[in-house]
């Protein structure tokens, strides 16, 4: 790309970089989803063959589109936030560029690893230690660009976003570290320090916290900076942000236990994090008001700016999937809701309504800025993957809902005589309709990322044809 | 001291903690550092206007200066 976009004080190299990235493995990351759910629906489609069966398949989805996709975003928002937001550049372009390149090693050893079958067992954490010791370089690389940059700023304050960004990078890299220690036995092999419960334990605290702090904290950080610029209104209430960032942080740590009802783990411990749980629903619900309420006044903006739509009902999805997330928590439900497709659902309506879809709106807020405009190439192109990804995410939570209670109810149905009155098989059955509607709510979102693909790729088309008049627009 | 009493006590300082950062942002004297806080993300010398042209009147003015942005380093709210 020509030097004629180069920002006079910013680095955006890495950023658009990285906001490249984030469409390439968005569309990588949920096409390995559309295969999984369509392998759920016509279990033929693994081919027989070990490299593309669904276990195989299924850490690649996860990994690529939390880890690729979503860290992608993270990294190009969190660079772009924290330069406009400090008012100065990166705290160094080499190391930069660096954790770009070597976050891309990470994503393509992935790509290649789990299809072989090399993988930790540990559920988003299933690369293996050469790969683990990558990722921590990256990170802690990532770390020292981000915090140094913050320590260089021209400004006073540390804008909120970046207090969530920083949060979100330091409690990662902690939970990286901890989660994977263990002894290499061979090259692609290792054995975690961890043994029986206290394996679970680590793992869940670990799980439930890249929850927390990758796919909340960190997005958190790009509504507090994209949704206020976009709606051209300050946030809400700053001071809510601050309770709002001390309590999420606060509380989030001890909620892990509630993916271990009902197991060895020590009844305190699980009631311990249902309670704190339930407890999560208000700081989670005070953001999620925080970032609707910028909105007042402003609300009729949503008319004609499908960005923002995007943004809105991102909150819209983050207030639901931590309303049931709460809930799903008590044990009673969790008895009813645990290893059913419901869990899946959940996820997907935090994944694809909260996480893709702030990403999404953010991209086509950064994208034209970027590359020297303030425009994407279509408008209209966004509103049709607005409602794309709308329609698709409630095809998909809906469908999940609908199978999740029907296993439930089906796998604790007893005859009188005290029999199981179902065969497991028979709830497979059953849930094939939702398996078919949830497939196409998924390619209803990776025909909405070729749409954004098409529109991504003529705005920077566009915008170096335009260069040559306007050279100051930098 | 046993494992219980130790967690009440871990607990209530975590509480006081809070009542302590929530006291603190709530109180008079920091609303006039959080309104500029608020408004850090509008201080931005290279933005073109917005589309949106009705709702953005405080865009027209900063066009001018881009790329030296020495001068931005002590900002108060632009915007009103
Ligand atoms: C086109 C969109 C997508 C489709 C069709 C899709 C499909 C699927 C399928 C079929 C599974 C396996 C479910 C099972 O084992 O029964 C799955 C799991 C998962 N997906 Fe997606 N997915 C999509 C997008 C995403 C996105 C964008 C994210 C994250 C940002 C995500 C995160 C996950 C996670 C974390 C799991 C594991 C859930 C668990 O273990 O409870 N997915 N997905
Ligand atoms: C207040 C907030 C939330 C609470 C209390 C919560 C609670 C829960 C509970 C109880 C489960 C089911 C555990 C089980 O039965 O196995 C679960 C699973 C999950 N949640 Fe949430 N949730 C919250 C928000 C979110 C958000 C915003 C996202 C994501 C983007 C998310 C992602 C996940 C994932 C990926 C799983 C599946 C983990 C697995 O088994 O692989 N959660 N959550």
């Amino acid at each position: 790309m020509s030097t004629a976009l180069e920002h006079p004080t910013y680095n955006y190299k890495v950023v658009r970089q990285f906001a490249i990235m984030t469409v390439v493995w968005g569309i990588v990351g949920m096409l390995i989803g559309v295969i999984l759910a369509a392998q759920l629906v016509w279990p033929q489609l693994n081919l027989n063959l070990p490299w593309t069966s669904f276990g195989r398949l299924r850490p690649l989805h996860t990994n690529a589109v939390i880890f690729a996709f979503g860290g992608s975003a993270l990294f190009a928002t969190s660079y772009y936030v924290v330069q406009r937001t400090c008012q100065t550049r990166l705290f160094s372009d080499k190391l930069a560029a660096f954790t770009f390149w070597g976050w891309q090693a990470v994503i393509l050893s992935a790509v290649i690893t789990l299809p072989l079958g090399y993988t930790t067992t540990k559920e988003y954490a299933e690369l293996e230690w050469p790969i683990n010791i990558l990722i921590a370089v990256v990170w802690v690389s990532y770390a020292v660009v981000f915090l140094g940059t913050i320590k260089l700023r021209r400004t006073s304050h540390i804008y909120v976003a970046n207090w969530f960004f920083a949060a979100f990078i330091l409690t990662v890299a902690v939970l990286h570290i901890v989660n994977n220690a263990a002894i290499p036995v061979t090259a692609m092999y290792s054995i975690s320090l961890y043994s029986g419960t206290i394996d679970a334990m680590v793992q869940w605290w670990y799980g439930h916290n890249a929850v927390g702090f990758f796919l909340t904290a960190g997005f958190l950080g790009m509504m507090y900076y994209f949704v206020p610029k976009q709606a051209e209104r300050p946030i809400y209430s700053y001071r809510l942000s601050i309770v709002h960032f001390w309590a999420l942080i606060m509380i989030y740590m001890w909620a892990g236990p509630h993916h271990l009802h009902y197991t060895a783990l020590p009844d305190w411990a699980q009631s311990l994090g249902m309670i704190m749980s339930i407890i999560l629903l208000a700081p989670s619900w005070g953001g999620m008001i925080n970032g609707m309420m910028t909105l007042s006044g402003a609300w009729h903006k949503l008319r004609t700016d499908p960005t923002l739509r995007f943004l809105v009902v991102a909150l819209a999805f983050y207030g639901m999937s931590t309303f049931e997330g709460p809930m799903m928590a008590v044990k009673t439900v969790n008895a009813l809701s645990h290893y059913t497709d419901w869990t899946i659902g959940h996820v997907h309506a935090g994944a694809l309504g909260w996480v893709a879809m702030i990403t999404i709106g953010s991209m086509y807020h950064l994208i034209p800025r970027l590359f020297g405009r303030t425009e994407m190439y279509s408008v209209g192109m966004i509103a049709a993957h607005f409602w794309l990804s709308t329609i698709g995410t409630v095809l998909y939570i809906a469908s999940m809902w609908v199978n999740g209670i029907l296993q439930g109810l089906m796998w604790r149905a007893i005859n009188p005589d005290g029999t199981l009155m179902y065969t497991f098989m028979e709830s497979v059955e059953a849930s094939g309709p939702g398996y078919i509607v949830r497939l196409i709510g998924g390619i209803f979102w990776v025909v909405g990322m070729l749409i954004m693909a098409y529109n991504v790729f003529m705005t920077i088309k566009r915008s170096e044809a335009a260069r040559q008049p306007i050279p100051q627009t930098a | 001291m046993d494992t219980g009493t130790f967690r009440g006590i871990i607990t209530g300082l975590l509480i006081i903690a809070f009542i302590g950062i929530t006291w603190w942002a709530y109180s008079k004297r920091r609303k006039r550092d959080f309104d500029e806080a608020a408004h850090l993300i509008f201080n931005e010398d290279d933005e073109r206007p917005n589309r949106d042209r009705s709702v953005s009147p405080s865009n027209e003015s900063r066009e001018a200066a881009s790329g030296q942005d020495d001068s931005r380093t002590s900002k108060g709210d632009k915007n009103t």
